[in-house]
C-alpha cells in the first residue's frame, strides 16, 4: 500500500518533470496562454476540421481535385519543398562525424531533429495526399515497381526517417535520463551517418528524377537530364541555409533552454555555415547554367516564363548568394540570417516551380488552375502549425540547445 | 476454328473512310469470326510474353502481334456514338450532358474519372466551316510511362497491347498521371474509402476473349480501326499513300513517346488538334533508366568513400595530437 503511493508519487513527478518541465497543471497551462499559441489555435481549429473530413468524404474536400494537376500544395510543398529543406541531418552529421568540423558539434543534434521532423511531416503530407494512406507500405510488401522512381523515394524516405529515429534516439533517452542504451548509440553513429549519406544523396536527387519522365509537360527551362542533380546540389545549400535559420530562431526565442555553449558558439558556427552555403549556392548557379547551355535554351530564356525563370536564378539564388558571401566577408551574422532565410525561400520556389507552377504550362488556363483552394492552403497551415509546435515541445524537453552535463563524455 | 485466319489488313481498301458503313460491324473486313481466328493465333505468343522492361535496361521494342487502333481523324465526324458505347461496356455513370447534346462541344474535355474517352471540336484550318473532331483516349503506348512511373505496380501492359490498371495495388499516389505524356489517366476523388484511377483498358476484356473494343464497333463511320499495330501501321502508310491530298504524312503515335498502339493519320498537322508535339520519339521511361543504374554504384562506392574521408579526417586529428605531445615532451 505505501509502496503503492510512492510509485505513484514517483510517477507523478517524473511526469511533472518531463512533460510539464517541472511545473503543475495550472502553472503550465498558464505558460501556454501566449498571442503565438493563439494564433496557432486559430489555425489548427479550422485546418484540422478540413483534413478530418477530407478523409471522411474523398479527397476532392481538401484539394482542387484536377485531373489535369493530381499534385498541389502537400506533396509541391510538403514532399517536394519539406525534403530538401530537411537535409540538415544528413549534411551536419556528415560534416561533423564524417569530415572532422569539429567546432559545430553544438549544432548537430539541432540539424538531425530538424531533418527528422521534416521527414516525418513529409510522411504526413504524404497521409494526407494519397487516395489510400492505409495503404503506404504497399511499395515495401505488397508490389514492387522497381522501374519506378517513386518507389525508390518510398523506400528511401522510409529507411532514412529509421536512420534518423536512431540518430536522434541518444537525445530521447538523455531526456528520459537512460544510461545503458547511450553506448551502443554512440557507436553506430558513424554506420547511421553512411548510410545516411547514401539514402539522403540517392532520394534527394530521385525527387528530380521523378520529373525526367514528364519531358513534355515541365517547361525545357526546368526540364533536364540533370534535374537529379539539381535537386541534389540544391539540397545542401538549402540544408546549411536550414541550420542557420533554425538555430537564429531557436536562439531567439527558446533562449533559456539554450546553454552557453550553444549561444557562444552560434555567431562563428553562422558565420562558417554561411561560407558553406554560398560556395554551395555558386556550384549551383553553375550547374543551372550548364543546364541551360547543354540543352541550347537561351532563346527560350527571354519569353515570359524564361524571365520567371532569371527571376528565380538571380534573384533567388544569385543574389541571395551575393548577400551570404558579402555577410561572410563583413562578418555580419545578421546578414548571413538574412540570406540564409532569402535562400530557403529560393529552394521553395524552384520546388513550387518544378512541381506546381511549371508543370503544364502548356495547357490552356493553366496559370488559372494552379491556384489551390482555400481548404488545401488551410490543412497545409494546420500542418506547419503542428510542425513548429512539436519542434518547440521537444526543443523545450530534450537536450539538443544543451548539453546534459551527466552525458558530456558520450559523444 | 471454322476458318483459316484472315489478316484483316491484307483486305483492299475500297471503301472510303468517312461515309456510314451500313455494314460496320465488319468494315474494314474485321468481324468477330476473324478476331477469334487471329486470337487463336496470338494464343501461342502472349504465353511467352514477358512483364515490360523492368530497370534492367534490356532492350525492348514492344510485343509482337500486340493489337492496336488506328483512328482516321478525316472521317470522325463528332456524332460522340463511341462515347456512348465506351460509356455503357464500362459501366459508367450517365453523364451530365446526354451524348447526343452538342453543346459539349464549346469546351475543350479530358478524360475523366465517368469519361474514359471524350471527342472534342477543333476549328478546321483548311475549311473554317467544317469543324474537326478527335477523339481522346488512352494511347496504350508501347512502354507506358505510367507503368514505369507506378511504385507498386499496378498498370500492366499486356501481350495483347492494353496498358491496364489493377486498383488492388494502387495507393493513390497519382505519380501516373504526372507521368502520361497524354493526360489520361483520371482519378476518383470522389471516393473516401476506394478512391482509383479511371481509364481506357482497350477493352481489354473484349480483345482478350476475340471481341473489338467497344466504340470502334460503335462507329458509324468507319474512323476507327482494331487491329494488329505492326498491320495498321501499313494500313494507314497505304492510306497516306493513295489519297496524299486528304492526309499530312505522318502517323501519330508510331514514335511518339517510343510509340503507342493507338494511332492517327489526319489531314491537318496534329497540332492543330491538341495533340502534344513535343514528345521525344524514345521511351519516356529511358530518361530515368540512367538515374537508377547509378543506384547500386552509390550503394557501393559511397561506403568507401565517406569512411576513407571520415578515416583520413581522424588520422590527421591524432597526427596532430602526436605533433603536440612531442613538442611538449622536447620542451
Amino acid at each position: 500500500m505505501n509502496g503503492k503511493t510512492i510509485r505513484q508519487d514517483n510517477f507523478r513527478s517524473w511526469f511533472m518533470d518531463k512533460l510539464l518541465m517541472g511545473m503543475t497543471w495550472p502553472e503550465y497551462i498558464r505558460t501556454l496562454i501566449t498571442p503565438f499559441n493563439g494564433v496557432a489555435a486559430v489555425i489548427l481549429s479550422i485546418g484540422l476540421p478540413i483534413i478530418a473530413l477530407r478523409y471522411y468524404n474523398g479527397l476532392y474536400f481538401a484539394t482542387h481535385a484536377s485531373q489535369d494537376y493530381p499534385w498541389g500544395l502537400y506533396l509541391g510543398w510538403g514532399l517536394f519543398g519539406g525534403v530538401p529543406l530537411s537535409a540538415t541531418g544528413f549534411v551536419m552529421a556528415t560534416a561533423y562525424y564524417i569530415f572532422g568540423f569539429r567546432k559545430y558539434r553544438s549544432l548537430v543534434r539541432l540539424g538531425v531533429l530538424t531533418g527528422l521532423l521534416g521527414y516525418l511531416f513529409a510522411v504526413i503530407y504524404l497521409l494526407v495526399d494519397i487516395g489510400r494512406p492505409w495503404r503506404i507500405y504497399y511499395p515495401m510488401a505488397i508490389g514492387f515497381g522497381t522501374a519506378s522512381i517513386l518507389f525508390l523515394v518510398a523506400w528511401h524516405v522510409s529507411l532514412y526517417l529509421t536512420v534518423q529515429i536512431l540518430e536522434f534516439s541518444p537525445v530521447i533517452l538523455e531526456w528520459l535520463k537512460s544510461k545503458r542504451v547511450i553506448r551502443w548509440a554512440t557507436m553506430m553513429t558513424i554506420g547511421m551517418t553512411i548510410a545516411g549519406i547514401i539514402l539522403s544523396t540517392l532520394h534527394q536527387s530521385a525527387l528530380g528524377a521523378m520529373y525526367l519522365l514528364a519531358p513534355g509537360k515541365l517547361h525545357p527551362l526546368w526540364y533536364s537530364s540533370h534535374l537529379p542533380v539539381f535537386f541534389l546540389s540544391s539540397s545542401i545549400y538549402a540544408a546549411l541555409a536550414m541550420v542557420i535559420v533554425v538555430s537564429a530562431l531557436a536562439a531567439r526565442f527558446l533562449r533559456d533552454k539554450a546553454d552557453q555553449t550553444f549561444l557562444g558558439n552560434l555567431p562563428r558556427q553562422t558565420l562558417g555555415l554561411g561560407r558553406g552555403a554560398a560556395v554551395a549556392m555558386y556550384v549551383y548557379f553553375c550547374l543551372k547554367v550548364i543546364g541551360v547551355a547543354h540543352d541550347d535554351h537561351w532563346n527560350l530564356l527571354t519569353s515570359g516564363y524564361g524571365l520567371w525563370f532569371l527571376v528565380e536564378l538571380l534573384g533567388f539564388v544569385l543574389l541571395p548568394a551575393t548577400i551570404m558571401s558579402y555577410g561572410v566577408k563583413t562578418e555580419s551574422v545578421a546578414t548571413v540570417r538574412f540570406a540564409a532565410f532569402y535562400a530557403v525561400l529560393g529552394l521553395l520556389l524552384n520546388r513550387i516551380n518544378v512541381s506546381l507552377i511549371m508543370l503544364n504550362w502548356n495547357l490552356p488556363h493553366h496559370l488559372h488552375d494552379i491556384i489551390p483552394p482555400w481548404k488545401e492552403v488551410a490543412a497545409v497551415m494546420a500542418i506547419v502549425t503542428i510542425h513548429i509546435l512539436l519542434f518547440r515541445w521537444i526543443l523545450n524537453r530534450m537536450p539538443v540547445l544543451r548539453e546534459d552535463p551527466a552525458y558530456r563524455d558520450a559523444h | 476454328m471454322a476458318k483459316e485466319p484472315r489478316n484483316p489488313m491484307e483486305e483492299p481498301i475500297d471503301e472510303t473512310p468517312g461515309k456510314p458503313d451500313p455494314g460496320k460491324n465488319t468494315c474494314r473486313g474485321i468481324n468477330r469470326r476473324v478476331f477469334l481466328g487471329s486470337m487463336a493465333a496470338l494464343g501461342g505468343t502472349a504465353a511467352l510474353g514477358s512483364a515490360a522492361r523492368s530497370a534492367s535496361g534490356a532492350e525492348f521494342s514492344g510485343y509482337p502481334d500486340s493489337f492496336g487502333m488506328l483512328t482516321d481523324l478525316t472521317a470522325c465526324v463528332g456524332c460522340r456514338i463511341c462515347e456512348e458505347a465506351c460509356n455503357k461496356v464500362n459501366n459508367l455513370p450517365s453523364p451530365d450532358k446526354p451524348f447526343d447534346d452538342k453543346s459539349v462541344f464549346d469546351e475543350t474535355r479530358r478524360t475523366t474519372a465517368k469519361a474514359y474517352t471524350v471527342v472534342n471540336r477543333f476549328e478546321n484550318p483548311k475549311e473554317k466551316d467544317k469543324p474537326l473532331y478527335r477523339k481522346v483516349q488512352c494511347n496504350h503506348c508501347k512502354e507506358p510511362a505510367c507503368a514505369t512511373a507506378c511504385p507498386i505496380h499496378a498498370y500492366s501492359k499486356t501481350p495483347e497491347g492494353a496498358v491496364v490498371y489493377n486498383p488492388d495495388f494502387c495507393f493513390g499516389c497519382r505519380y501516373c498521371m504526372i507521368a502520361c505524356p497524354f493526360n489520361i489517366p483520371a482519378y476518383d476523388y470522389w471516393s473516401a474509402l476506394e478512391p482509383k484511377i479511371m481509364k481506357c483498358t482497350l477493352c481489354y476484356p473484349l480483345i482478350s476473349t476475340g471481341k473489338i473494343p467497344a466504340c470502334a464497333e460503335a462507329c458509324p463511320m468507319g474512323a476507327l480501326t482494331f487491329g494488329k499495330r505492326d498491320e495498321l501501321i501499313k494500313l494507314a502508310r497505304k492510306r497516306i499513300a493513295t489519297a496524299p491530298g486528304r492526309y499530312i504524312d505522318h502517323i501519330y503515335g508510331e514514335t511518339e513517346a517510343g510509340g503507342t498502339n493507338w494511332m492517327y493519320i489526319s489531314g491537318v498537322p496534329f497540332e492543330d488538334l491538341g495533340f502534344p508535339t513535343n514528345l521525344p520519339h524514345r521511351p519516356l521511361v529511358e530518361a530515368t533508366q540512367g538515374f537508377l543504374s547509378a543506384v547500386p554504384l552509390v550503394f557501393t562506392v559511397w561506403p568507401a568513400l565517406f569512411t576513407m574521408c571520415y578515416v583520413a579526417a581522424h588520422h590527421r586529428e591524432s597526427e596532430d595530437k602526436d605533433e603536440k605531445e612531442n613538442a611538449e615532451v622536447k620542451k
